[in-house]
């Protein structure tokens, strides 16, 4: 809006952002290589000994490798529920977007319904029981995909909402069926949402703790996320340890951050300006 | 002759619905496509959304329930410790709401000026959406450590007293809140850049010529025409903030004793006690509560939005 640089406002931006965005990651950061006793004292202040190794071989110890079989069980959860919900939402979208029919409304209504409507956690530990998925993988996995089909289901049909009508006809006269049709001609050309879908599903079902929480308990289940409850105790903290353990849980975000922020973030604003 | 033609009207008739079935039974778009998606979400969502309204309404325990009416929801209002976690919500979800539109309005309009380093500040302040929620949770506890802590130190140093944070009951609640607002608002930014951006230049340029400053261009330009955004950042952080366990739970446990329980924490505590029943009365209350704020100021903030 103005024609030339604020200088003076840039360094007060830096400066506020620094302060209150960056140091509690410097914090945590430095914490994470601190011996015991520095660590007790939460300063922000230069670590006195680096116990980078350390530290880290001893979070991955703890209690059995719990971290180690946390982070399989979280890469299962999330690869596997991902997954699903990229297929269904697709295929959902594909046929809410191109037909219309007295089924739209209700379809659409439903989608609606699963963004606003926290879900009811006893009775669907309920139905779980019911189908003897209740603390099992598979129980959360199918739990994950029902909770998050709604937002993928909107952001593939306003992209499939960009394709022309003509290429699918193009398609059914040369004879394909849906199937075909579907997986062959227009999932391809989902690529980029698609992208965007796997991308910010997956860093939500990475870092979810209420449905592992409710739906897959005890410690054998553990996902990243319940691991940090590992070094708290209510009179003895081990600082240095749930530090580390908060670093390593976020460099899979951080990653994917890296990699596709422009993604996530077009992601996340279409979806919630289409919601 | 007259049968003959209504005859014929019939056969036309009937072989246009065999063409029309035809083509819906080959139809490239068949409805089993939602089948799949339906199961899961029909079996995991709405099946237990119908349920809870039934099991609200029972006592309901490991080994069975019984129907016993009402008495779940007048224990729910009659409780004072479930009643604050009724006004928790409420107070919490305003607060991060509010904090969240004029936090997130100041910072896209300030990310979308000529300033210096503003990929860095965007990311900065984007990155803690991704972060896991009990990470920051964990993190912050210990940042507003009362005596320890870097926040009182640092306040300390600049002759502040900051306040006990969480372990003062009258500032537990907002402290968390504080800490949802820095975790949230980068998704509120964006969402608000992504507004900004679309405003075409043409009218800041056309107030430039006629003279309007920078704060008149943002109140009658971009204010007004920013407002689909608003509407998104509302409803968005009005759903999170409602439904908020996660970051409570990390931080108080809706301590001290329950002065910062919010619904979602006393239906987990229900459930831990085993009291189902009073569990998923709260699942119901906040079902209610959602419905009831998140519906009408969609439709009303919509319909503002169709008479501009």
């Amino acid at each position: 809006m103005k024609r030339r640089r604020s200088y003076g406002l840039s360094a007060v931006a830096i400066l506020v952002s620094a302060v209150v965005f960056v140091v509690p990651f410097a914090f945590i950061a430095i914490t994470a290589v601190m011996d015991t006793r520095q660590s007790a004292e939460l300063q922000f202040s230069w670590p006195r000994h680096f116990h980078i190794v350390d530290n880290f071989v001893e979070v991955v110890t703890t209690r059995d490798y719990m971290l180690i079989i946390a982070f399989i069980n979280s890469t299962i959860l999330t690869v596997c529920s991902v997954t699903a919900m990229v297929v269904l939402a697709a295929m959902v979208a594909f046929v809410l977007q191109r037909r219309q029919s007295r089924w739209t409304g209700v379809v659409n209504f439903l989608v609606l319904s699963g963004l606003i409507i926290p879900p009811a956690v006893v009775p669907t530990i309920w139905v779980l029981q019911g189908l003897g998925l209740f603390r099992t993988m598979v129980g959360l996995i199918l739990v994950e995909i029902a909770f998050g089909l709604s937002f993928s289901i909107l952001l593939f049909r306003a992209f499939i909402a960009t394709i022309p009508r003509e290429i699918d006809e193009a398609a059914i006269i040369d004879g394909a069926g849906p199937l075909r049709l579907f997986f062959r001609v227009i999932f391809p050309m989902l690529k980029s949402v698609t992208i965007t879908v796997i991308v910010t599903q997956s860093v939500f079902v990475f870092n979810d703790f209420t449905n592992p929480l409710y739906f897959l308990p005890g410690d054998e289940n553990a996902t990243v996320q319940l691991t940090l409850f590992n070094y708290q105790s209510q009179f003895n903290t081990q600082y240095h340890l749930l530090f580390a353990d908060i670093l390593l849980i976020t460099i899979p975000p951080l990653i994917m951050f890296m990699f596709f922020n422009r993604k996530i973030v077009a992601g996340m604003t279409a979806g919630a300006v289409k919601g | 002759m007259t049968t003959t033609v209504e005859d014929r009207r019939a056969e036309t008739r009937g072989t246009a619905a065999a063409i029309g079935r035809r083509a819906r039974a080959r139809s490239a778009y068949p409805y089993w496509f939602y089948l799949p998606a339906a199961i899961v979400y029909g079996v995991l969502f709405i099946v237990p959304t119908f349920a809870s309204f039934y099991f609200s309404l029972t006592r309901w325990t490991i080994f069975d329930y019984k129907f016993i009416g009402l008495d779940n929801f007048i224990q729910f209002f009659q409780e004072p410790a479930l009643v604050k976690g009724f006004t928790n919500t409420i107070i919490y979800a305003v607060v991060t709401s509010g904090l969240k539109v004029v936090l997130g309005l100041l910072l896209a309009v300030l990310l979308t000026s000529r300033i210096v380093a503003r990929g860095y500040l965007r990311s900065v302040v984007f990155f803690p959406v991704l972060v896991s929620t009990i990470g920051v949770g964990i993190t912050f506890t210990v940042l507003m450590n009362p005596q320890h802590g870097l926040i009182n130190r640092w306040l300390a140093v600049v002759g502040v007293d900051g306040p006990a944070w969480l372990t003062d009951p009258s500032y537990a609640l907002l402290s968390v809140a504080l800490v949802d607002v820095w975790k949230g608002v980068g998704l509120a930014t964006i969402i608000y850049i992504a507004g900004i951006v679309s405003i075409p230049q043409d009218y800041f340029e056309a107030a430039r010529v006629d003279g309007a400053s920078s704060f008149q261009s943002f109140r009658h330009i971009v204010l007004p025409l920013a407002r689909p955004a608003t509407v998104t950042v509302v409803i968005l952080s009005l759903i999170g903030g409602l439904r908020s366990f996660d970051l409570v739970w990390s931080m108080t446990r809706g301590g001290p004793g329950f002065t910062s329980d919010v619904i979602a924490s006393v239906i987990y505590k229900q459930y831990q006690a085993g009291f189902y029943g009073l569990s998923t009365a709260g699942n119901v209350v906040l079902f209610l509560v959602v419905t009831a704020i998140v519906v009408p100021l969609f439709w009303f903030l919509s319909r503002r939005e169709v008479e501009q």
